[in-house]
């Protein structure tokens, strides 16, 4: 991202180092983003029948209405997303981030739930308790004779949309306001500034690059999303458009494609937008206070207030896995605002496979977020801190995996590498590593927009007092930069990790037999029989408290350490 | 952390090495079927044949065809196993399925009055299906609505927005519903009927399990399905009727061996098995509920349990054309997703205004307004291409890519949408001049 403005940067030439890191990240990308996807997308620059190449797809693209409305369609719900996931996002944020408030540790946490959506049958809590004839519609009417149609069209993708990502704006957010230094907070309070003025004019605009990591990503992630649209029939949408084209049976129509074309073009777009929008700023702060901002005390009132609202977010946004909770103990639950009977037989039915499914998905998901955290880091200090030719390609090429649909990337794989036959004759594709580097590449923007907040924040006169006190550039980035940006990192790491044990589209294809099988399979396979349900349901709830049990400890450990470096000063 | 991640691929490695370690009895299956399915012959199996072990590979059935086009340098799947006829075809017309000539004998040459078995021997039906109408008892109380019992029904205005279907070009089995009726009704009258269905459409899901998952919860009230999704929501306690409408058709669901298997001995035996008496059994379970292909079995079937073998419905069933429908497959798909599935507003619009003027009508008939009402139906349910055209070769060229340039998909599929869009609108219009003249 064009990011560089922000500070004036030294014009250091580039030193081998980074010329290294850039072709090594540069060739990673290229072996297993660039070419599997390029192999399937370059259909869409091809004329049908001759195969040459031309644009003709992309005018037939923009003289269907079809495709117009979708298009216009996505970019409405995307922005109408951001703005309510903003609303849900900053009361939780703020509370937690400049209030004493017992149970931040919890809401950090809860708030973080939401992202982890089991495929299926996250769909299916929803429908039970928002959909027509859901929980809260059947009530309503017995009531009072009305429904409200919070899962029908666009309005509906925007209500689920929004409950589902705002921890991208909260998690992004939260770093940022624990980053941001005291002396700032009280220089403004000595200069007279309080309240609400104080957030508006100083604590908020020094957030800023955490709120945008997580609007942008929330937006790019809405426009590209197909799991949400499809699941409430409303296909209107270009995400869904693709993937309905790309996954048909025996049809060979480039429009898949070109859409896949365009919806990278898009995300790239808002993307780059985010950056103009920074550009020309500074959000760093040098001296590092500890702790964060000051957190003050809650007044008797206030703090009931304060409870009310973050208990009633809490429960709209936990809804769909509250809905889970109750379908995994369901006997039968049918046009009933509650199940008819409760069970446990349906954690009986998944005990003795889940923990093989829990192993495969704790081993793929922390090692894709590992490899996200170290490559996201390293573009994010190459952009930011280097001048080196092509950084700002690595940049648009990793976003651009978040417009790539799953199952475009799992066809890349399988056309690249199988082909590929390892010394026992199985070809390449089907080793489960496989399935760790297309989940790594699938969730590698979210790692990265969390390095680049975390690297803003991060003043570079740090740097170079320690250079000039005769520091290398490693142990620079070692000792100082690292360090500085722990929070960011595990944000970033946690937000990869706890999206990539949920995914499916990407694994369906690669998956190649039971005992490599992460739990988003194991929950697709139950998913498809009337009596699957509530294993299924059971599955997901298991996956649920395992990622939530993961993310729970890195938060620990970052308020641990930040108290220790409060403690310290 | 460095060492918790060290363990962790350490103890992937080791898993990996057991998982590779197996006696070479290893039949790798690819289907679309659930665990409910799968996992009763996969135990039934392994203990009629001892050293073959079954994996079990679970993709949709368009990802399983994808899967084993894409993989096919190097195969290594030996069985491909789902209910979808057209998948079969469309995988033995890659040359991608093995033939094979089963041990077991005796089993009947069709059901109903489709061939049970790829007459090449390319694929073998196991179990038959049978389309029709599935309904929530709770959703159609609380509603006061009736069970439907035929195709037609769903049309009328009661069900208006109660009823959900799986769209065609995602979901083979419904794609067959459609061609049945089609087939059974005419080019014309039968997308008549098949709109005259969609104005009433709650939803159009992108998935068939989506249908029956909708109904079971309560979601909509009536889906168009096969018949053992609805068998076996019922053994599982769900609320549920089904009905045989009276022009359908039973098909077989399928299994055929892949070319190149690299466990071929293994792959014969599971079809042997499959098809054994033994494994028809398993189709009774509560959980599966299909009907089985060797009519013995039928005397092992719960109560009520539909016999397309006796059962005089099944023999009045419609002759199944698969040639015809073979030709135009994916212009049907095509037609019912942008006359349907993507214009559902605009369909749902027209049909809500011409059962008010139906109703209105029937209080207070008007030949002036009964001739507008007409032709409102007419437009609504024009179609932009005849039967002889959909099945053309120009036509079909533009969906398959073939050698020769011909129209794109994206303009016809256009062409179609626009014509869709102005004859709804208009028949909106002329309905709710009707009900002016009436009221």
């Amino acid at each position: 991202m064009a990011l560089v403005a922000s500070v004036p940067i030294r014009p250091a030439a580039a030193k081998p180092g980074q010329i290294l890191a850039v072709s090594v990240i540069a060739l990673f990308l290229a072996i297993f983003l660039v070419i599997p996807a390029g192999t399937i997308i370059y259909t869409a620059f091809t004329e049908k029948g001759t195969g040459a190449l031309t644009i003709v797809n992309f005018i037939d693209f923009f003289n269907t209405d079809l495709f117009r409305r979708s298009f216009f369609n996505s970019v409405y719900v995307s922005g109408m997303s951001v703005v309510w996931a903003s609303a849900i996002a900053l009361p939780l944020a703020v509370l937690t981030t400049r209030f004493d408030f017992r149970g931040s540790l919890v809401i950090q946490t809860l708030g973080f739930v939401p992202l982890i959506m089991p495929p299926f049958v996250g769909a299916v809590a929803m429908q039970l308790l928002f959909g027509r004839n859901g929980t809260v519609n059947l009530l309503l009417n017995d009531w009072f004779g009305i429904r409200i149609p919070f899962m029908e069209g666009l309005n509906g993708v925007i209500f689920v949309q929004s409950l589902h990502y705002f921890p991208f704006i909260l998690i992004n957010l939260s770093t940022s306001l624990r980053n941001i230094d005291r002396s700032m907070e009280e220089a403004a309070q000595n200069l007279g500034s309080s309240g609400f003025r104080l957030f508006r004019r100083i604590v908020f605009p020094l957030a800023m690059p955490g709120y945008l990591a997580g609007a942008s990503l929330v937006f790019v992630k809405v426009f590209d999303d197909l799991a949400t649209p499809l699941l409430l029939n409303v296909k209107d949408m270009l995400a869904p458009q693709a993937y309905l084209r790309v996954t048909s049976v025996g049809l060979t129509d480039p429009m898949g494609y070109v859409i896949s074309v365009i919806l990278i073009a898009v995300s790239i777009f808002a993307m780059w937008l985010s950056a103009v929008a920074m550009r020309g700023k500074d959000y760093s702060t040098v001296q590092r206070g500890g702790g964060g901002l000051s957190r003050r005390k809650l007044s008797r009132g206030e703090s009931a207030i304060a409870y009310g609202v973050v208990a009633l977010i809490l429960l709209l946004v936990l809804s769909p896995h509250i809905g889970l909770l109750l379908l995994s103990f369901a006997t039968v639950w049918s046009f009933s605002p509650l199940p008819d009977a409760y069970t446990v037989a349906h954690y009986g039915r998944v005990f003795g496979e889940s923990s093989l499914y829990i192993k495969n998905t704790l081993i793929y998901a922390s090692l894709a977020g590992l490899i996200d955290v170290v490559i996201g880091g390293a573009i994010a200090y190459l952009v930011l801190r280097t001048k080196v030719v092509g950084r700002r390609w690595l940049d648009w090429a990793a976003t651009a995996a978040l417009a790539i649909p799953g199952v475009v990337l799992g066809i890349g794989y399988l056309r690249t590498f199988y082909g590929i036959t390892l010394p026992d004759g199985t070809p390449l594709a089907t080793l489960w590593v496989m399935v760790v580097l297309a989940l790594a590449i699938r969730r590698l923007p979210y790692a990265l927009r969390a390095c680049y907040a975390a690297l803003q924040q991060v003043s570079e006169s740090l740097e170079e007092a320690a250079e000039n006190l005769g520091a290398t550039k490693q142990r620079t980035i070692r000792r100082i930069v690292l360090p500085l940006m722990t929070g960011g990192l595990l944000a970033g790491f946690v937000t990869s990790f706890s999206t990539a044990a949920v995914e499916l589209s990407a694994t369906l294809m690669l998956i190649q037999s039971n005992s490599d099988a992460p739990i988003a399979y194991g929950l697709y396979v139950f998913m498809q029989s009337p009596a699957g349900r509530g294993p299924g349901a059971a599955l997901g709830v298991i996956a649920v408290i395992m990622v939530a049990l993961c993310t729970l400890l890195s938060h620990y450990v970052i308020e641990r350490r930040q108290k220790a470096l409060g403690t310290a000063k | 952390m460095l060492k918790t991640i060290a363990a962790a691929m350490l103890m992937s490695a080791a898993f990996i090495v057991t998982a590779h370690a197996q006696d070479g009895g290893k039949v790798t299956i690819v289907t679309s079927f659930s665990k409910d399915v799968t996992d009763p012959f996969k135990a039934g199996f392994e203990a009629a044949n001892p050293g073959f072990t079954l994996d079990v590979q679970n993709k949709s059935t368009s990802s399983g065809v994808k899967y084993i086009d894409e993989t096919k340098v190097n195969n290594q799947v030996d069985l491909f196993w789902a209910s979808a006829p057209d998948a079969f075809d469309s995988l033995k017309s890659k040359e991608l399925l093995a033939k094979f000539t089963p041990s077991v004998t005796g089993l009947p040459e069709k059901v109903g009055s489709y061939p049970v078995n790829d007459p090449d021997g390319f694929y073998f039906g196991f179990a038959a299906s049978g389309y029709g109408i599935m309904s929530n008892d709770r959703y159609l109380e609380a509603n006061n609505l009736p069970k439907p019992a035929e195709w037609g029904d769903l049309a009328k205005p009661e069900y208006f927005d109660h009823v959900a279907i799986a769209a065609p070009s995602r979901s083979g089995t419904t794609h067959l519903t459609i061609e049945t009726i089609l087939q059974g009704e005419g080019w014309d009258k039968g997308w008549g009927t098949l709109k005259g269905i969609g104005g009433n459409l709650q939803q159009v899901t992108e998935r068939s399990f989506g249908v029956p998952d909708a109904v079971n919860s309560g979601q909509t009230g009536i889906g168009i399905v096969i018949d053992f999704f609805a068998f076996s929501a019922q053994a599982s306690g769900f609320p549920v009727s089904f009905a045989y409408p009276s022009v359908t058709t039973v098909v077989p669901a399928n299994i055929g061996i892949v070319a190149n298997a690299p466990n071929q001995a293994g792959a014969e035996a599971f079809v042997n098995y499959i098809l054994s008496e033994k494994g028809q059994e398993v189709l009774l379970e509560p959980a599966i509920r299909r009907l089985p292909i060797n009519p013995a079995l039928y005397a092992k079937a719960p109560e009520g349990f539909p016999n397309p073998f006796k059962d005089p419905r099944f023999q009045s069933m419609i002759t199944f054309d698969s040639d015809v429908s073979k030709k135009r497959t994916d212009v049907v798909d095509t037609l019912f997703d942008q006359l349907i599935s993507f214009q559902l507003e605009n369909l749902k619009g027209a049909t809500q205004a011409i059962h008010a003027a139906e109703k209105a009508l029937a209080a207070n008939e008007q030949p002036a307004a009964r001739a507008l009402l007409d032709e409102a139906k007419a437009l609504a349910a024009a179609m932009p291409i005849t039967a002889e055209e959909a099945a053309s070769k120009e036509t079909r060229d533009a969906f398959t890519g073939g050698e020769e340039k011909t129209a794109r998909q994206a303009e016809l599929e256009q062409k179609w949408a626009a014509f869709a869009t102005e004859k709804y609108a208009a028949a909106k219009a002329k309905a709710e001049e009707a009900l002016n003249l009436v009221d």
